[in-house]
């Protein structure tokens, strides 16, 4: 089991961890009773045998390739956000103010919550060791084309929306292959509801960007997402551009819903967010496992 | 039936909207709230009836899957409605100076619009009759109320979905609840931006990170209670489980 590796990575990207365990006990109480006097350090090892006697007995495999995908996204979009609030403090990337500090504190924060909730449902059926990430996007190479979100805010937001928006996208597209495990899904789709409120609210802060410096984009920046527009300009749009693949969609259980239901045609590609398959997921952040080097070698690999 | 222009209304539904804003502006947890102000001197039916109101139609919501959807569409009406109120009240431009807030309220009137024409449009025959509604209680010339009440219809979304995925059989309308849900939840944290900078997820404890999940029962008792849809819903024939 290596339940233990993956709490002792995660207090690595996270030295906070231990003020964390205090507060852990809330997440608790999301899932049952736990006796009030058990020892701090020994919290994740209970959280995942309590998952276990929940879940582990009738876990499907799906069920956990499922969650252990799942897992992987939230040690990636954790492991993002700890590195751009380590650039903060060393001074290699500066925040405009403190309240954009602050948002994406919390949202590191609700990354490190999942991931912490995924791997401790996964318990003894946890079967990848937390894989090789590199932030850059560069497949172990650590000068990928994503080196630039640590020294430049307004590209560090675009990475911060597409990670959001992607994370959406994955979740609901594994939300049928949870039917029947009620638990496992209700947790899933708390989590899908709050990585997007995320996603808008880093659009909310880039158009604030925008605003601000009296950028073109201004106008093209919104917290949903318009057909299958990046809102990003320039070059760097074909680093986003495969996250908003059928995000332009209008044809909804058989309903064209961009005709004749009384909006325009791009207020209908807003008002539904697609799914993203894990495969189509997989081959824009690259495949745990894949090695370095290899053709689809991204952040994993 | 929409009574914006009836000022003399106000006072008489004001209590009712206190208690909504109440609900709207303070704690995150809706369930929590909803626990906290059951009436006792005007207790719930037993059995699966919203129906405080003789005087109201009562709308049968259907079973299984069509009654999920109904539930849904009956939301989306809710939704659209109030937008529609919103953008459409002459000062709409005066009370909203920002142009931001202008524009993307628009956006959302048209997604609700769009989610409802949807729902009407999929559920065909077996669609539930256009919802009487009531926002006289609410004060469109107020920019803090009207936000205040959006996000309490954002929210309430937001759980009401979350709460349905694991009543729903068709996996169809499994993903396409997932899929309207997310824009519910960029509506609710854009909304509670405008009321307070980065409170765009606190409806979710910080050290936990998860949404609220809300059943029908609690979420047509807090419509019920808002006091703006002039109907009983029966909703006997939803799966509970």
């Amino acid at each position: 089991m290596n339940l233990f590796s993956i709490f002792e990575a995660l207090e690595k990207e996270d030295p906070e961890i231990y003020e964390r365990f205090d507060t852990r006990r809330k997440a608790m109480s999301e899932f049952g009773r736990l006796g009030k006097k058990v020892a701090l350090a020994a919290l994740p090892l209970a959280m995942g045998s309590m998952f276990t006697k929940a879940y582990g007995k009738t876990m499907s495999t799906s069920v956990t390739d499922v969650l252990n995908y799942a897992l992987a996204l939230e040690h990636l979009e954790h492991a993002f956000y700890r590195a751009v609030l380590a650039a903060g403090e060393s001074g290699g990337l500066s925040f405009p103010d403190v309240n954009a500090r602050g948002a994406i504190r919390e949202i590191a924060d609700h990354e490190f919550a999942h991931a912490s909730l995924l791997a401790g449902a996964l318990g003894k059926n946890f079967y990848n060791s937390k894989p090789k990430m590199d932030l850059t996007g560069g497949g172990g190479s650590g000068n990928g084309p994503f080196k630039r979100a640590l020294t430049d805010y307004d590209f560090m937001l675009q990475a911060a929306q597409t990670f959001e928006d992607t994370g959406v996208r994955a979740y609901k597209g594994q939300v049928t292959n949870l039917m029947g495990n009620n638990e496992v899904l209700r947790t899933a789709v708390k989590i899908h509801s709050v990585e997007a409120r995320h996603a808008s609210k880093i659009r909310d802060m880039r158009f604030k960007r925008a605003q601000a410096m009296g950028q073109f984009p201004e106008d093209r920046i919104e917290p949903w997402i318009t057909r299958s527009y990046t809102g990003v300009e320039g070059p760097d749009y074909l680093l986003f551009d495969a996250n908003y693949d059928g995000e332009a969609n209008t044809n909804q259980g058989g309903v064209n819903v961009g005709m004749n239901l009384g909006t325009s045609e791009a207020s209908a590609t807003e008002a539904y967010d697609e799914p993203l398959s894990m495969a189509q997921v997989l081959k824009i952040l690259g495949t745990p496992g894949a090695g370095a080097g290899t053709a689809n070698a991204k952040f994993f690999y | 039936m929409n009574e914006i222009q009836n000022h003399e209304a106000l006072d008489s539904k004001f209590a009712n909207r206190r208690n909504f804003l109440r609900w709207s502006g303070g704690t995150l947890a809706a369930a929590a709230f909803l626990q906290s102000c059951s009436y006792k001197d005007d207790p719930m039916p037993k059995g699966a009836q919203a129906n405080h109101h003789p005087e109201y139609p009562t709308i049968d919501l259907g079973d299984d899957d069509t009654g999920i959807l109904n539930y849904a569409y009956a939301l989306e009406q809710l939704e659209a409605a109030f937008y529609q109120t919103v953008v459409l009240y002459p000062r709409f431009r005066q009370v909203f100076t920002d142009q931001y807030e202008y524009r993307m309220l628009f956006n959302i009137r048209d997604h609700e619009v769009n989610h409802r024409n949807f729902f009407k449009a999929a559920l065909g025959s077996a669609a539930i009759p256009d919802l009487m509604v009531d926002f006289s209680s609410i004060d469109f010339n107020d920019r803090n109320e009207v936000l205040a009440v959006a996000k309490t219809f954002e929210d309430l979304g937001v759980a009401a979905y979350n709460g349905a995925a694991e009543l729903i059989a068709s996996p169809e309308y499994l993903m396409l609840a997932g899929k309207i849900v997310s824009v519910e939840a960029r509506h609710a944290a854009f909304i509670r931006e405008r009321i307070q900078l980065n409170t765009f997820s606190k409806s979710a404890e910080r050290t936990v990170g998860l949404d609220p999940a809300l059943m029908p029962a609690q979420v047509l008792q807090a419509v019920h209670d808002t006091g703006f849809v002039k109907a009983n819903f029966d909703y006997s024939g939803l799966p509970t489980a």
